[in-house]
């Protein structure tokens, strides 16, 4: 699977067209454009190169940068990724609370007027386009409330000491109090920003799989045993919804990388994303390449994790 | 009538749906002593499950209790709130399920099952649950290495031990059978039977054993109370009632017994179909299909009307 | 479903839109109105637009909303309002155009590939399902960065988006009824490949499209915007809500909020438009998936 991922990507990203000249510019002199393909090795036949490309990737090299040329791609991406994978969760975590919450409260009062507003917010959010809603927020909570701060990871006086390059644990860590209060200060906004566009499908699908189980034969059961109303919600009928809702979560990962992209670029949050777009203004077509190897693998990777978790959750699977 | 476990008085549950209102149960009475057991027998769609569930107040909606008492050991149950209800539901009445693979939760150890309803109602540690609920399972048969098994590693006949296990957990003062043997062998039906029989005359509870399968009930059964579209048209200790059945409808279930040792009898069935519980038959709701029905039962409903000493009858023969 | 003839199909469709599903009704209208207006605004746009879009300072730059430019200036003192426009003709065009490409091939090559199967489908599907594992936006940066600006590349990388959703709807409805009964009858009475597939099969296959069609114009309505946000769409010339909206973050802080709102407000009001009318029609038509 990965195989076929990374030969699209090679595929997607050769035969569109001259990456020397898109980069370029289409102006350059031709002995220039020469020189460059030469040195990026894409005078070679198409098959070698794919070779090539598929030997590095092996040695996890995932090329260097067109313009700056020094440092290896992939330690540039590393460099990035904690800022991302610190908004990843994040937005994740709330996307999921939000949504499992609404759905449920949504599916005890079905057809009453709070199930239809909910229904409709779990069409609106997936309307949502990210780097207007971030706008809007930042205008609302940052320019007009001054209350929250709308762009970066922190301010730099302020920033904690690295330890696992996620900000808010480095300064649990550190004990270091004003800066986890900046930390947190600085998350928020793009937390809420990509947490809502990722909540609705998770609310429209904890909806209708609660409201199956709550009509099924063991929650009736179970009521006639006495329990509690809340152990019979969360305890049987969540847990009994939530294995459709796990898979929708690894499939949302695909999703949740989209968006955080978005995300990141409005906030200017200093994530893969942002690194993205950034090249993505030079043209710089070796790390734009670099990149997005990286996050097709990483999307492979999670979706076996999802699998094997999900063999976990299942009693059903094991045996 | 003071030693009443059980008394239902006037009793209506109606269904409001799109298509019209069904009057599931209309205006039933029933009494049960402590420690009897009734057969409540009927048709599908005569309302016997329907009653079943109104006494722990689980009628689904669109359905609703309208009138009516139901008075359990004196405590009139449909003026309870929901918390007093609940705590009643699985320790003082208790219901086992007709389909013991759907009422069972997937993903919850059977062992755990037991334990977690004996916690919701008593103050015991999760360690004195557990060998409660161990003991339990023995009792119905099941060896305590099962305890950590989930559902679908049991047959269905282990499962609905589980069930029964379940619903005597705390010793409840009533058992609700709701068609406990329909979805099972008919081997295995014997064997649940015999352990509902044992276990009863082991805790005493009382129990309503519901069932469309006639068959089932003698032996095990103190009194019948046959239901027909709604209502209760006969109400009859089993002896009295096997003897001789006295209402139309009675007679004819015990007629429609295949009997093994007459194989060369054609199958007698009662003609004609179930009514249409939304808009039911003027008069008495079995007129149709009676094979004695006078022009006076088409127009008029009948009374109930009390038959020697303890034996009611809803028919205008008596 | 079997063998009905498209026309009384697309009637059986719209009986089942009876106003007794009130909530879903009301979504399928709010949607296709808000759609219509924006066709409506799209087709008169050299009428209704008060000036030139790419004219610059027929205002002063940056004004705020006022009765001679309902929706401010930005920055270079171009109307806001009739660039949104204007907009509208550029988000309608690409969007319509690469649904129309990629439904064609999508649809085409799921019925070929479930129809003869084998190692073709086998090699095919794995490629599609690649492709789909792909987080769209990604995909498309991947695209359009190889491509370059301009309407035909842009509109090419949203069809190659969403091509392999069609093909795998398609697809698994061909395989489904590839078994089926009334394929087997007329397979008996001689009908063979091209016309087995589109006098039979494919007639069977139309009612699913419709709903995936306005679901995916909705997110390439938001996928093009975030195209030209990233700064990847479409040349300067062409008005375009997207990359406005990027230019809208310019003056964020010294409260100028009207450059960048609009623009993002008209993005999520189409998408909005587009998605009430799939999910209204999704619903309606399955009513099972909406457990309502």
């Amino acid at each position: 699977m990965l195989l076929i991922l990374l030969s699209v990507v090679f595929v997607v990203l050769r035969v569109a067209g001259d990456p020397v000249s898109a980069m370029l510019g289409g102006h350059a002199p031709i002995s220039e454009i020469e020189r460059i393909r030469k040195q990026l090795g894409l005078d070679k036949p198409l098959y070698i190169q794919y070779l090539n490309y598929l030997m590095n990737l092996a040695h996890f090299d995932l090329g260097r940068s067109m313009i700056w040329g020094q440092r290896p791609v992939l330690d540039e991406i590393l460099e990035h990724f904690p800022a991302t994978l610190e908004l990843s969760i994040s937005a994740f975590t709330f996307s999921i609370l939000l949504g499992v919450f609404t759905g449920v409260f949504s599916a005890r009062r079905r057809n009453k007027p709070a199930d239809h507003a909910i229904r409709l917010y779990g069409i609106i959010t997936y309307s949502i386009f990210i780097p207007w809603f971030g706008l809007v927020l930042q205008l609302i909570f940052g320019v007009y409330l001054g209350w929250l701060p709308i762009s970066g990871r922190s301010d730099p006086r302020m920033a904690p000491e690295i330890i696992t390059g996620l900000y808010v644990l480095d300064s649990i860590l550190t004990m270091n109090l004003p800066s986890l209060i900046d930390s947190i200060r600085h998350l928020i906004l793009p937390t809420v920003t990509l947490g809502i566009y990722l909540s609705g499908i998770y609310t429209r699908l904890t909806r209708t799989h609660m409201i199956d189980i709550l009509q099924s034969d063991f929650i009736r059961a179970a009521r006639a045993r006495g329990l509690p109303e809340r152990t019979i919600i969360y305890k049987h009928a969540l847990k009994n919804a939530f294995i459709p809702i796990l898979t929708m979560m690894g499939l949302q990962f695909a999703l949740l990388l989209a968006g955080a992209v978005l995300t990141e670029t409005t906030f200017s949050w200093p994530g893969m994303g942002y690194f993205l777009y950034e090249r993505i203004s030079y043209r710089d077509f070796t790390t734009i390449q670099g990149t997005i190897v990286f996050i097709a693998t990483l999307i492979v990777l999670i979706s076996l994790i999802v699998d094997i978790i999900y063999v976990y959750i299942d009693p059903r699977i094991r045996y | 009538m003071i030693s009443d476990l059980l008394r239902i008085e006037g009793l209506r549950v109606y269904y409001y749906t799109r298509d019209g209102v069904v009057m599931a149960v209309d205006n039933v009475d029933l009494f049960m002593k402590k420690g009897e057991t009734i057969g409540l027998v009927g048709e599908s769609g005569s309302g016997k499950s329907t009653l079943g569930r109104a006494i722990l107040r689980l009628v689904p909606p669109p359905g609703r209790i309208i009138s009516g008492k139901i008075v359990f050991d004196g405590l009139n149950l449909t003026e309870l709130s929901e918390e007093e209800m609940r705590r009643i539901r699985g320790k003082r009445i208790s219901m086992v399920f007709q389909d013991p693979m759907t009422s069972l939760d997937p993903l919850m150890k059977i062992g755990d099952h037991i334990v977690e309803t004996i916690m919701a109602h008593e103050t015991l540690t999760r360690k004195e649950a557990e060998e409660k609920a161990i003991k339990l399972l023995e009792q119905v048969g099941i060896r305590s290495e099962r305890f950590m098994d989930y559902p679908h590693q049991f047959s269905g006949g282990m499962r609905q031990r589980v069930g029964i296990a379940l619903a005597l957990a705390l010793n409840p003062d009533l058992v609700i059978a709701d068609e406990p043997t329909s979805s099972l062998d008919v081997i295995v039906q014997f064997q649940i039977l015999d352990l509902m029989k044992e276990l009863k005359n082991l805790y005493g509870m009382g129990m309503i054993l519901i069932t469309h399968d006639i068959s089932i009930i003698p032996g095990i059964a103190d009194k019948v109370a046959l239901m027909y579209a709604g209502q209760l048209v006969e109400f009859a200790d089993a002896k009295s009632f096997f003897n001789e059945p006295l209402h139309p409808y009675g007679k004819a279930l015990l007629e429609s017994i295949p009997n093994i040792q007459h194989s060369d009898q054609k199958l007698k069935y009662i003609p004609g179909n179930p009514p249409d519980l939304i808009n039911p038959p003027k008069g008495c709701r079995f007129s149709p299909r009676c094979p004695y029905a006078t022009e006076k039962c088409r127009e008029e409903e009948p009374p109930t009307i009390m038959v020697g000493h303890h034996r009611l009858v809803k028919c205008f023969q008596y | 479903m079997a063998n009905l003839t498209a026309p009384k199909m697309i009637t059986s469709m719209l009986s089942k839109i009876s106003p007794r599903r009130g909530v879903e009704g009301l979504f399928i209208i709010v949607g296709l109105a808000i759609i219509l207006t924006f066709i409506f605004m799209a087709i008169f746009a050299p009428v209704l637009a008060p000036y030139d879009p790419n004219k610059t300072r027929v205002g002063g730059l940056y004004e705020s909303p006022n009765p001679k430019f309902p929706m401010g200036t930005d920055r270079l003192g171009r109307d806001i309002l009739s660039r949104i426009i204007w907009g509208s003709r550029t988000v309608l065009i690409v969007t319509f155009l690469s649904m129309a490409l990629s439904s064609a091939c999508g649809v085409t090559l799921g019925l070929i590939s479930g129809y003869v199967g084998g190692k073709f489908d086998t090699a095919l599907s794995l490629f599609m399902d690649s492709l789909y594992a792909f987080p769209g936006l990604i995909l498309a940066i991947a695209l359009a960065v190889m491509l370059g600006q301009g309407i035909m590349p842009v509109t090419v990388s949203l069809t190659v988006v969403y091509v392999p959703i069609y093909f795998r709807m398609i697809r698994s409805e061909v395989l489904s009824m590839k078994e089926s009964l009334f394929v087997e009858a007329a397979k008996a009475i001689g009908a063979k490949g091209r016309t087995l597939i589109f006098k039979y099969i494919f007639p069977n296959v139309i009612p699913s499209i419709p709903i995936v069609l306005s679901l995916n114009a909705a997110d390439a309505v938001l996928t093009l915007a975030a195209l030209s946000f990233l700064g990847l769409g479409l040349p300067a010339h062409i008005p375009d809500w997207g990359f406005d909206l990027r230019m809208g973050y310019g003056a964020l802080t010294a409260k100028i909020w009207w450059p960048g709102t609009f623009p993002g407000l008209m993005i999520v009001l189409l998408t909005l438009g587009f998605s009430l009318f799939g999910e209204g029609l999704a619903e309606i038509l399955n009513p099972k998936l909406s457990g309502g």
